[in-house]
């Protein structure tokens, strides 16, 4: 079976002007959901607690909220349902530096008399580590940004290294803006899949740039857009399927995984997708407006080329002995 | 059919991954098997604190003990002893005696003596406030360390974290009431005092503030069943647990559980000098800044050994003399971070990552399949073998699998396969341009090698760093991703080009392109 036949080459480069003007509203759109409506730090970062109750019937939410007036530590606490009507999650902003007595154990005692529940986990994070989290976690997305940077500028030129950083944040930004919307609970298993779509929008993107170092390399033409529109008509196919594939798992994960790997898998699910359209549509084109020329690209693989004879001539005579 | 070395690696790999993972597979007796994580499980992780500072003033309350202890044997009259978190004071009265003072004092390491005429006074140098904080750090480590293993809870771990912090994680515990029991004996201080209740004052206690105790050098404790009932006691304590050698839980006359401690050789010689100094007044036992008793001093106590009664239960008074045996904590330990999973969430969350796993599997396998055919076939055996390996390598290696780390193996099965598109990709476009199938196969790997490497590379760069980062269950992830991404290198490109080589007689005699590769023609 074939999606794609190369019988004839898109234009993507011709309408990559829409597909910015495209990019730039949902950025846009991002950026003022982030700033307005602001991300919403689940306990891992913000610190506080979370515990996660199931009761035998449905639970009595109204009966819970009753039980937990009058004390000052359930102050702000919010009860949603989880997954099912008989589960529910209690998310408070205290925590508490007892070890025997934690927030926790004084849930329990609240509930008592609610009904016949168990309590299947427990999170507490002091403020402390919430904000060690956070640090660690931007300082690792930083990290991983520069790491590759420098990778593929190393293993490319600068102006790739750059578009893909560009879309990058690109992906990153629209997933962020994407989790806001939602009003997903960003703790660390967010962080891992933002880390995830990092190294998944890489991977696509190095492999439609890798077919235009390829194709800048070895084609006829001098010019860049049909360069790269011949490359990523050629990775179409791969892209596709390779995107299918990947979207399936992490859909099987978002429907059947649970609730608690629920938000990890969302925003899974929209790196992909997001990943897959900017490294056709965001990367590239970047490539052709950083003015990335064929020719200076050819005369510098020339000159490179041209030292290495030259050092090999040296070698060569120096061996036989003529210097 | 012809073997090549790629086959054979490949074969090899397989074996491997086989013979390593049948343990986690079949879950038999023997064999090194993946570890479970605690969110998989289910059980307690917490991140501990320890208040290093009052290691330091606790250590300067001993220093008066023995200041005064000392004072007290050798009959040499001193005046306002008192202590706070940086130093001891007092006076001596008779200045021949300072000689003698001196003399003590010599033997104490880390502390600084200024005196002021006959004013002494003792404080610790920087070095040692810093070797003090250090040690309460590895103490409490040690000691809850010791608490846990008495516990009965299969290997605990407690492990430094950081300068300052502890991480205790425990698997197997079933209940929330468990769990806080657990938590309990953790974080008991256990610090048993002895002290001598102030008979002069006592009577006026209950009128007593703080500050007015505090004049007299007293300190004003309750009672631990009953805290309307006050005693007065010196704050400075004849002796404290750490002249403890050994606790164990027994029975009174009316078979109420209570707790039998013995004291080391020096600490029973203070015991027996106090006593046989202090006949008719009372002795405090303090456990944890509560009293337990204060029982009337009839006679000399010599041998060293004692009671704490009270109104416990057999599980408390057991937990107790487990804690008291292991010691007391120098400083005292709070919580930073607690996750705590039921073993019932754990195995839902099992379940459900399994279903995902094996869902997004079978979806994948059915796709490859239908859109190459033998091509499709050839790159789900490489899947296969991926995951056989995956499993394999984390099994030897004793690696956890939390549920993160499931979600990084559902993400490989996904990603694994991409090498092997790419490679089919790049051999049906060199078949279309008309190019031999064995060339067609030699180049398609070729031309696709560089794009892998690339690609697989910088997602390594990414798990990599979300490995040194991540904390807990999110180390899992990275921790499955790497080895899934270096596993596909060896099993999609080295593997599948083993079997392509393999068949390569015929896959050309064939002819048949639409079969091997899906493709028209």
């Amino acid at each position: 079976m074939e999606f794609f036949k190369y019988t004839r080459t898109f234009n993507f480069m011709g309408r990559s002007k829409g597909a910015m003007a495209f990019s730039i509203a949902i950025l846009l759109a991002s950026y003022v959901l982030l700033f307005t409506k602001g991300l919403n730090y689940g306990v891992d970062f913000a610190g506080g607690t979370v515990v996660q109750v199931k009761y035998d019937t449905v639970a009595p939410i109204d009966k819970m909220r009753d039980s937990f007036k009058g004390n000052d530590i359930f102050n702000g606490a919010s009860i949603s349902e989880f997954g099912s009507p008989e589960e529910v999650i209690i998310r408070m902003k205290t925590s508490s530096g007892n070890v025997t007595t934690d927030v926790g154990d004084i849930t329990r005692e609240a509930l008592k008399g609610s009904g016949n529940f168990e309590i299947r986990r427990v999170d507490i994070v002091g403020p402390k580590v919430g904000n060690e989290l956070k640090e660690k976690g931007i300082m690792s997305l930083v990290l991983a940004a520069i790491g590759i940077l420098i990778y593929v500028a190393f293993r490319f030129e600068w102006r790739f290294a750059v578009a893909s950083i560009v879309a990058l944040v690109h992906d990153i930004s629209i997933a962020l803006g994407a989790i806001t919307l939602v009003g997903l609970d960003v703790n660390l298993d967010v962080l891992a899949a933002l880390l995830t779509i990092l190294g998944y929008s890489l991977n696509d993107t190095i492999i439609v740039f890798d077919r235009i170092r390829e194709g800048v390399i070895k084609g006829r033409s001098r010019d860049l857009a049909d360069t790269i529109n011949e490359s990523v008509t050629r990775t179409l196919a791969r892209t596709t399927l390779t995107s299918l594939t990947t979207f399936f798992v992490v859909f099987t994960l978002f429907m059947f995984g649970g609730e608690i790997i629920h938000a990890f898998a969302f925003t899974l699910l929209v790196g992909v997708v997001v990943g897959t359209y900017s490294s056709i549509f965001v990367a590239s084109p970047i490539l052709l407006w950083f003015g990335f020329s064929v020719k200076n690209y050819h005369n510098k693989l020339a000159q490179k080329e041209q030292r290495n004879t030259e050092k090999q001539r040296m070698r060569d005579q120096y061996d036989s002995g003529v210097v | 059919m012809k073997l090549n070395y790629r086959i054979v690696i490949f074969a090899l790999a397989i074996a491997f991954g086989v013979f390593f993972s049948i343990p986690s597979l079949l879950q038999t007796e023997e064999g090194k098997k993946v570890t479970l994580g605690l969110d998989l499980q289910g059980g307690l992780h917490m991140l501990l604190g320890v208040k290093t500072e009052e290691a330091v003033s606790s250590r300067m309350k001993s220093m008066a003990a023995s200041v005064k202890h000392f004072a007290g044997r050798n009959d040499i009259l001193i005046d306002g002893l008192a202590f706070n978190e940086k130093n001891v004071q007092f006076e001596v009265l008779d200045s021949d005696d300072i000689l003698t003072i001196d003399e003590f004092l010599k033997d104490f390491e880390g502390i600084n003596i200024s005196k002021d005429s006959l004013v002494i006074s003792i404080s610790l140098t920087p070095a040692e406030i810093l070797k003090t904080q250090k040690e309460s750090v590895s103490q409490a480590i040690e000691t809850i360390r010791n608490r846990l293993d008495q516990f009965g809870l299969s290997e605990p771990v407690v492990a430094r974290q950081g300068d300052e912090k502890i991480l205790v994680e425990l698997a197997g515990i079933k209940t929330q009431e468990e769990e806080q029991r657990a938590r309990e004996l953790i974080s008991r201080a256990a610090k048993l005092e002895l002290m001598a209740v102030d008979e002069d004052r006592n009577a006026r206690v209950y009128n007593m503030s703080e500050a007015d105790a505090a004049e007299y050098g007293d300190i004003i404790l309750n009672d631990v069943k009953n805290p309307s009932i006050k005693y007065l006691v010196h704050e400075i304590p004849v002796l404290d647990g750490g002249m403890l050698t050994d606790a164990s839980m027994g029975f009174d006359e009316n078979n109420r559980p209570l707790i039998n401690f013995k004291l080391n050789a020096e600490g029973a010689e203070i015991f027996g000098d106090f006593t046989g100094r202090s006949v008719g007044k009372r002795l405090a036992v303090v456990l944890d800044g509560k009293v337990y008793s204060a029982p009337n001093i009839n006679e000399r106590i010599g041998g060293g050994s004692g009671q704490i009664s009270g109104n416990y239960t057999v599980m408390e008074a057991k937990d107790l003399s487990i804690a008291l045996r292991s010691g007391a904590l120098l400083a005292p330990i709070y919580l930073m971070e607690k996750r705590s999973v039921g073993p019932s969430l754990g195995a839902d969350s099992i379940k459900a990552s399994l279903v995902a796993l094996i869902g997004g599997f079978i979806l994948v396998i059915i796709f490859m399949v239908f859109y190459y055919r033998l091509a499709g076939v050839i790159a789900n055996i490489a899947l296969i073998a991926n995951l056989l390996i995956l499993l394999a390598v984390m099994s030897l290696f004793g690696a956890t699998l939390t549920l993160p780390g499931m979600a990084g193996i559902v993400l490989t099965v996904g990603m694994a396969v991409d090498a092997n598109v790419i490679i089919s990709e790049r051999i049906r476009e060199l078949i279309y341009e008309g190019k031999s199938m064995h060339k067609a196969i030699e180049e398609g790997y070729a031309n696709a090698m560089r794009a892998i490497l690339d690609a697989n590379i910088t997602t390594l760069i990414a798990s990599v760093v979300l490995y040194a980062y991540g904390t807990g269950a999110i180390k899992g992830f990275a921790i499955t991703m790497s080895i899934g991404i270096l596993a596909s290198m060896l099993t999609a490109i080295l593997g599948t080009h083993g079997i392509y080589e393999m068949l390569e007689n015929r896959i050309v005699k064939s002819k048949n392109n639409r079969l091997w590769f899906g493709i028209k023609g």
